[in-house]
């Protein structure tokens, strides 16, 4: 562990303390730590003095971080760890470096690089978009290919999946993504402070309090900002509420994908109320606007407590009840019970995060590993079922339905109605560097931020979950009926935005 | 004269009836559901409209819909409606009828292919396959029915004093007839547990990725041939389930179409109770019905003296 600086979540560094390793090293240190079940939090580049460097974060029960200078071509480590694959073609992408040795080297988002360079992957970015992709394909006279979307018949995000079939068996779906690309990194390095959060709120709209609190808690660590309790009980109970909400949302449309019509439209409605509940805590049914570095917008009042606390005890039996109805259907469980199997040895290989993760017995939970606000003095969530399958996922979230309205029950009582200081202008540490995890509802939400000399945001990075479980969708269907895509994808419910930033 | 009347009326209750199926459905869900007369409403609007043609596609694709329709109300000019004589019959006149639902489905199937979309040659696949596996059921049934009968038509068949029904000389057998023949109607039209007609989801449709193409008053066309093939198969199993032949055939045919919508609740109730089977369930949940129907022929072959 000599190579790495350890850090705790939000602690800010500085920039001179993290390790400037040799890229031999570098790449071993990593490659060791992975090979011991090390998964990646980050692993981007940035460009410093005109010299592109490499940073890694890593997480085992504790936080790692690194770095690298690194040259115009790498030997790349996915060839020897999976978990680098995505991280890897990232880079290539953003600042034209060639990861030699790649097994799938081929764009992220379809964008040109930072640098302005030349392109690593030979794309012209003056074409259309979609179809212009090579993609992985089986030969044979009996196999088929599949093309779905990007645009889909729902109303859902653009996205691109490429089935390899014979018949109905699935042997391989490569997703292509990147349709949403904003330029959400740049955009943070480039507005004023005063814009940050709402441009952190919108990253992926059913992730905003996750991302936003992510943000806050990176700019208030090297601002020097502190939090008060009654913000902290807010923030915890705001990002559990959207927990609440997507889960409940997902499993009335997990049970509806399989034209079981009753739990959909009672779970559609009890999402609304969710979603009510988080308007009486923020004032916004989507939780724009709450959360803000110092603290919180909005007070947690004694009327707020008592209209939440009587309706979470109003919802929270039809809740079970509509739980019941799905979970104990046999033509449901039917559908459910082993489809779209990820292994754990695959959930570990690819570093799967979240319920997604959690479904396949892997027991990382930021929460617990790495606690925020107000998570140290509460209790974790066990999951009973974890054999990867779609069951496994729906019967995690709904488990975990249950532990965050406990968590909310606890932190109802001890709110505080001293409002937060947020200041309009910050000042953040100059040369500095911090990591923020948090548990969003999907899993591990990730920004970084690298200050440079006066205290300008040089570098910011940003990690939803998707960008880890994508994959886990693409394995899940691996001999697989095609006509149970719907059913895994939804069991994932992945973020399309969040992906492409 | 009123087997003109019966006619008339089912084909224009026909559009009405699945929607008794969408409101139990919604009942179940603590919705309203859309009107009773939504179908009605639906047709009218895309009759309105004009009909968008790929330019990979050729006339096949634009007679998918009209054979389709046609050989559904065919069905209906040769069924003994409500006890009335039906407008047509000859001997052996139910081989023609199954032979050219396969028609309209032929074509139906045709039109997929033609669009060269992927989804809709996976649809046509299933549906293949599945209504080949229905097909047996309803031979099965024919035979059994001759059998019984010794004749091959439809009114011969629900007509006289030896017509097929429960209340008749073999009831009890007619059972597990009517089972089998209700899971070939929820087969054949598309309907939870085999196909779910409400998804929006391509992959794992059967028939509804089929027509995805279709617009206008192509889409109309084909809606409405969905309906007849429905009301034939309910009429079907309501002409077995009912054992009572009234005097009064204005009784008559409110006791028909009585039970026809009580199946069509039934279908509700399904729909409203069971999830989708997993796709390779279907066969065997199809080879069912064969196996009853199949069972019921070696009963009455009295092969223990």
């Amino acid at each position: 562990m000599d190579n790495f600086l350890q850090v705790q979540n939000n602690q800010r560094v500085a920039r001179a303390d993290i390790p400037d390793l040799p890229f031999e090293v570098f790449r071993e240190a990593l490659l060791s730590l992975a090979h011991q079940g090390g998964q990646v939090v980050q692993f981007f580049a940035y460009e410093d003095r005109g010299q592109n460097r490499l940073l890694a974060v890593m997480r085992t029960d504790k936080l790692y971080v690194t770095g690298c200078e690194v040259a115009e071509t790498y030997l790349s480590l996915t060839a020897d760890s999976t978990k680098f694959h995505l991280f890897e073609r990232e880079i290539g992408e953003q600042y034209g470096i060639q990861a030699e040795g790649h097994p799938w080297w081929k764009m992220v988002r379809y964008h040109p690089n930072y640098a302005g360079g030349t392109d690593v992957f030979e794309n012209d970015y003056q074409q259309e978009i979609p179809g212009n992709y090579p993609y992985f394909t089986v030969e044979g006279k009996t196999v088929h290919e599949v093309a779905v979307g990007p645009v889909h018949a729902g109303i859902i995000e653009p996205g691109h999946f490429r089935f390899q079939c014979l018949g109905e068996r699935v042997f391989h779906l490569e997703i292509q993504l990147g349709y949403q690309h904003r330029g959400v990194e740049r955009l943070f390095q480039t507005v004023s402070a005063n814009r940050l959060p709402i441009i952190a709120e919108t990253i992926a709209g059913d992730t905003t309090i996750g991302h936003s609190l992510c943000q806050s808690q990176a700019i208030e660590s090297l601002a020097g900002l502190t939090v008060n309790k009654g913000a902290k009980v807010v923030r915890t109970i705001a990002l559990e509420l959207e927990r609440i909400a997507n889960h409940i949302g997902d499993l009335g449309a997990l049970s509806l994908d399989v034209a079981f019509n009753p739990p959909a439209a009672y779970f559609g409605r009890i999402r609304g109320e969710y979603l009510n509940l988080t308007q009486i805590l923020g004032g916004n049914r989507f939780g724009r606007g709450l959360v803000r570095p110092g603290g919180v917008t909005q007070i947690l009042g004694e009327e707020q407590e008592q209209l939440i606390s009587a309706k979470l005890a109003e919802l929270t039996p039809e809740v079970e009840h509509v739980n019941d109805l799905i979970f104990s259907s046999p033509t449901v469980l039917a559908r459910f019970d082993q489809t779209g199997t990820v292994s754990h040895a695959d959930a570990e290989a690819i570093g799967l995060v979240g319920y997604a993760g959690r479904a396949c017995g892997l027991s990382y939970d930021a929460r617990v590993a790495f606690p925020t606000e107000c998570y140290a003095d509460l209790p974790r969530n066990k999951n009973e079922r974890t054999d990867g399958d779609v069951c496994s996922r729906g019967t995690v979230r709904r488990e975990e339905i249950r532990h965050s309205t406990q968590m909310i029950n606890t932190l109802l009582p001890k709110r505080q109605e001293e409002p937060s200081v947020l200041p309009q202008e910050w000042q953040l540490a100059p040369d500095s560097f911090v990591v923020s995890i948090n548990e969003a509802w999907r899993g591990e939400v990730s920004h970084c931020i690298l200050t440079d000399a006066a205290g300008k945001i040089q570098r910011y990075k940003v990690k939803d979950p998707s960008f880890h479980n994508w994959t886990g969708l693409a394995l899940s269907l691996r001999d697989e009926g095609i006509s149970d895509f719907p059913l895994c994808n939804k069991s994932f419910n992945l973020s399309y935005c969040g992906f492409d930033l | 004269m009123e087997s003109v009347l019966a006619f008339c009326a089912a084909v224009l209750i026909a559009p009405m009836l699945p929607a008794v199926i969408q409101k139990v459905k919604a009942l179940f869900a603590g919705k309203q559901g859309p009107p009773l007369l939504i179908n009605y409403y639906t047709v009218i609007k895309l009759f309105r409209k004009g009909s968008v043609y790929s330019t990979s596609t050729s006339f096949v694709f634009q007679l998918g819909p009209v054979v389709g329709c046609c050989t559904s109300l065919m069905m209906l000019l040769f069924f003994p409606l409500a006890g009335t004589a039906p407008l047509f019959s000859f001997h052996g006149d139910v081989f023609m009828l199954f032979y050219l639902m396969g028609l309209g489905r032929f074509f139906t199937i045709l039109a997929a292919l033609d669009t060269a979309s992927p989804f809709e040659g996976m649809g046509a696949a299933r549906e293949a396959f599945f209504s080949t596996l229905a097909e047996g059921t309803i031979f099965a049934i024919l035979i059994l029915f001759f059998r019984f009968s010794g004749s091959l038509s439809f009114q011969e068949f629900f007509t006289g004093t030896n017509a097929m029904n429960i209340g008749g000389e073999h009831g009890a057998l007619l059972l597990l007839v009517i089972i089998a023949l209700y899971i070939v109607m929820l087969t054949e039209n598309s309907r939870v547990p085999v196909d779910d007609p409400a998804t929006h989801l391509e992959l794992t449709m059967i028939h509804e990725v089929m027509i995805l193409d279709h617009s206008g008053p192509d889409l109309a066309l084909i809606e409405l041939g969905a309906w007849f093939k429905l009301l034939f198969y309910s009429a079907f199993l309501s002409q077995i389930l009912n054992p009572l032949q009234l005097a009064d055939p204005l009784m008559n045919g409110l006791l028909f179409f009585g039970i026809v919508t009580l199946i069509y609740m039934s279908v509700g109730v399904v729909e409203s109770i069971t999830a989708r089977f997993r796709m390779n369930l279907v066969p065997k949940f199809i080879l069912t019905s064969f196996a009853l129907v199949f069972f019921v022929i070696i009963l009455t072959m009295e092969l223990i003296q």
